[in-house]
């Protein structure tokens, strides 16, 4: 990809800094600005989307670290959520805890739980890993249900109402403001993480492991951080959706969700921080259309086609990019930057 | 004495219906090195192709089989030449997920299609009926055991004897080595897919006419995985002793433990215990292969 004409790289701090020019610096910031103005404008409804997108986005930045840039794959991330969102609904249901305290021991715990789940990850790896992480799912959530007396098992645990500062966040509007503070810190933190030290080696580590061994990256260390990193983005997505919906229950992380991150990372594409937020966007709203279209559907041809109209459309749509377009929505829209960047002579865009 | 036999007993028949399923899954990985996730999906696919035929059609038991495993075959063909065959070559992720992919498709067919609903035809089957002393042994298990046998022999001879059982060997040995003299690849996942197909179908048929055909049987799709690693991933024969033993162990397990354990339900993730045992501790399984990685 190419530079904007008129853009040059002098030094390393500009050839390596995030934003390449003002209009960049711009834009971004007017999307934050639009994003934080949302509230004035949009429907309840419309804010219960753009939160559960928001809190998705903060759970798939962790699983990109995890899988889209070290390469570990997970298919347990949706039961590390449950490991945060529990924690969290514990210290603050049942040991009086405030909101801003219980998030982070949340998103840490559930940190240490993929540590101790990333273990095997030293000796396996590709589909040996995908079984472990599915194990790690189904034997969290089981867990959550035998530890009753404190969880509530399968009936689930009521949690108050979260309030920081004595601001109460019952209100759409004031989670919603305060999801989308996740969602940029999230953003710039995972953003920033892959372009240091550690970073390097986990992508070291996902284009070759011997090879990174060899040249003195510890995969022993390495690999255990980017679980670290990777669940404690997972924790703090899960206490975030629990106390939006201020009901903690095991319905709430199924392993189906687990796959669908993966699915947005896909339809995203692996391996950059736009990319994830794109897949996110891109599957959510194909969840509300099936939502829409679905009891259209149902009164039309059978009772049963709006419940398999999810199933076959989320399959779908991750085959169809799985086959005409691996490296996922980012790459595209990159593509399409370049076409105009370099239009009329668009010969020019071959890479 | 009894109630450990009646444990054992149980756990085996359970352990039959994973072999199944993990027998369908082996040849696929041997063949092609890829990891059939929607294995389990052949077999709930294959439980509501029996209602179909038998109940719906009201065929008699030799055209209900010959039809479901027509379907089989076709479904394994359109399977390999839209989805997989675009994704030779590829990361393990991406084929992993196509599968994946693939079993919600799966899903969502039988949804479509047979609504969700336990459907069930017993007694359409021939069932067989053994007691030793006082423990009974249920069908499940002698039609399990009998079907795997048949399955396994069948395959055993197709390995070791035929023109396209060696390709297939050789495919999984190395594709580059295969493809230069001259025998083609995609004719061999062509028939992996399909004999993978077929086992499952044959396999949900089997356990429809015991147990009825509900959404549960693609559940236990994902179960069977710890047969296979137990068993190891390239073994046949291990994933069927494999299959009896995590049945036993889970079944026994489940029995004295469960009335200690306040929230019970230990039977449904104890394959997922033993998965990460073997994972950390012997990841080629008892019969699989050591994989050594070379630069």
């Amino acid at each position: 990809m190419g530079l904007r004409t008129g853009t040059f790289h002098e030094n390393y701090a500009e050839e390596m800094a995030t934003f390449n020019s003002r209009l960049r610096w711009g834009l971004v910031a007017a999307l934050i600005v639009v994003l934080f103005l949302c509230p004035f404008f949009l429907s309840d409804r419309m804010l219960t989307i753009l939160t559960t997108m928001g809190i998705a986005v903060v759970s798939v930045h962790g699983l990109n670290i995890l899988t889209g840039y070290c390469g570990q794959i997970s298919m347990g991330h949706s039961g590390f959520m449950a490991v945060g969102g529990y924690t969290s609904a514990i210290l603050c249901a049942e040991l009086g805890w405030p909101f801003w305290a219980a998030l982070p021991c949340g998103a840490l715990a559930a940190g240490i739980a993929g540590l101790l789940f990333g273990l095997p990850s030293l000796k396996i790896k590709g589909f040996y890993l995908i079984m472990a992480t599915i194990a790690a799912q189904f034997i969290i959530i089981w867990i959550i249900i035998q530890l009753r007396s404190i969880t509530g098992g399968t009936d689930g645990l009521l949690v108050p109402k979260p309030t920081i500062c004595g601001i109460s966040l019952t209100s759409k509007a004031n989670y919603y403001y305060l999801v989308m503070f996740f969602v940029v810190l999230a953003t710039i933190t995972a953003h920033n993480i892959v372009r240091t030290r550690a970073g390097r080696a986990f992508i070291a580590i996902r284009d070759n492991e011997v090879a990174a061994e060899v040249m003195g990256v510890s995969l022993w260390s390495y690999k255990l951080q980017a679980f670290f990193i990777g669940c404690i983005y997972a924790g703090a997505a899960g206490s975030l959706l629990v106390h939006y919906v201020r009901f903690a229950s095991i319905e709430q992380f199924p392993f189906m969700d687990s796959v669908w991150y993966l699915g947005m990372l896909i339809v995203g594409g692996m391996g950059s921080t736009a990319g994830a937020i794109f897949g996110v966007i891109a599957l959510k709203l194909l969840d509300e259309l099936v939502t829409v279209s679905g009891p259209i559907l149902a009164a039309a041809v059978a009772p049963q086609a709006a419940a398999s109209l999810a199933l076959i459309s989320h399959g779908l749509i991750i085959i169809i990019f799985l086959i005409f377009e691996p490296r996922g929505l980012y790459h595209r829209w990159e593509m399409i930057r370049a076409y105009f960047r370099l239009w009329p002579y668009s010969h020019e865009a071959s890479e | 004495m009894t109630f450990f036999l009646q444990l054992i007993v149980t756990g085996v028949a359970q352990g039959m219906v994973y072999a199944l399923i993990a027998i369908g899954f082996v040849i696929i990985l041997k063949c092609s090195e890829v990891f059939n996730i929607a294995q389990g999906h052949f077999v709930l696919i294959g439980g509501y192709l029996g209602w179909t035929f038998l109940v719906l059609l009201g065929l008699p038991i030799w055209a209900a089989l010959l039809a479901a495993i027509a379907t089989a075959v076709i479904m394994g063909l359109l399977i390999e030449r839209l989805m997989l065959r675009p994704m030779v070559g590829k990361p393990v992720l991406a084929v992993i997920m196509m599968t994946i992919a693939l079993s919600t498709v799966l899903g969502g067919v039988a949804t479509l299609l047979w609504g969700a609903e336990y459907k069930a035809y017993h007694g359409l089957l021939p069932t067989i009926i053994m007691k030793v002393g006082t423990i009974s042994i249920p069908s499940e298990s002698l039609i399990g055991l009998i079907v795997s046998v048949i399955c396994v022999a069948i395959l055993m001879f197709l390995f070791r004897y035929t023109k396209i059982g060696l390709a297939m060997r050789a495919t999984a040995e190395d594709l580059q080595v295969v493809q230069s003299v001259g025998i083609k690849a995609t004719t061999v996942y062509a028939v992996s897919w399909v004999i993978a197909s077929v086992v499952g179908v044959i396999g949900g048929i089997l356990l429809g006419g015991v147990s009825g055909a509900n959404m549960d049987l693609a559940n236990i799709g994902l179960k069977a995985f710890a047969v296979v690693l137990l068993g190891g991933v390239n073994s046949v024969g291990g994933a069927i002793l494999a299959g009896i033993i995590l049945g036993m162990l889970e079944n026994v397990a489940a029995g004295y433990l469960d009335p200690i354990l306040p929230g019970g339900g230990l039977a449904q993730v104890f394959p997922f215990f033993v998965m990460i045992i073997v994972l950390v501790f012997r990841p080629h399984g008892l019969f699989g292969l050591a994989h050594i990685e070379r630069v």
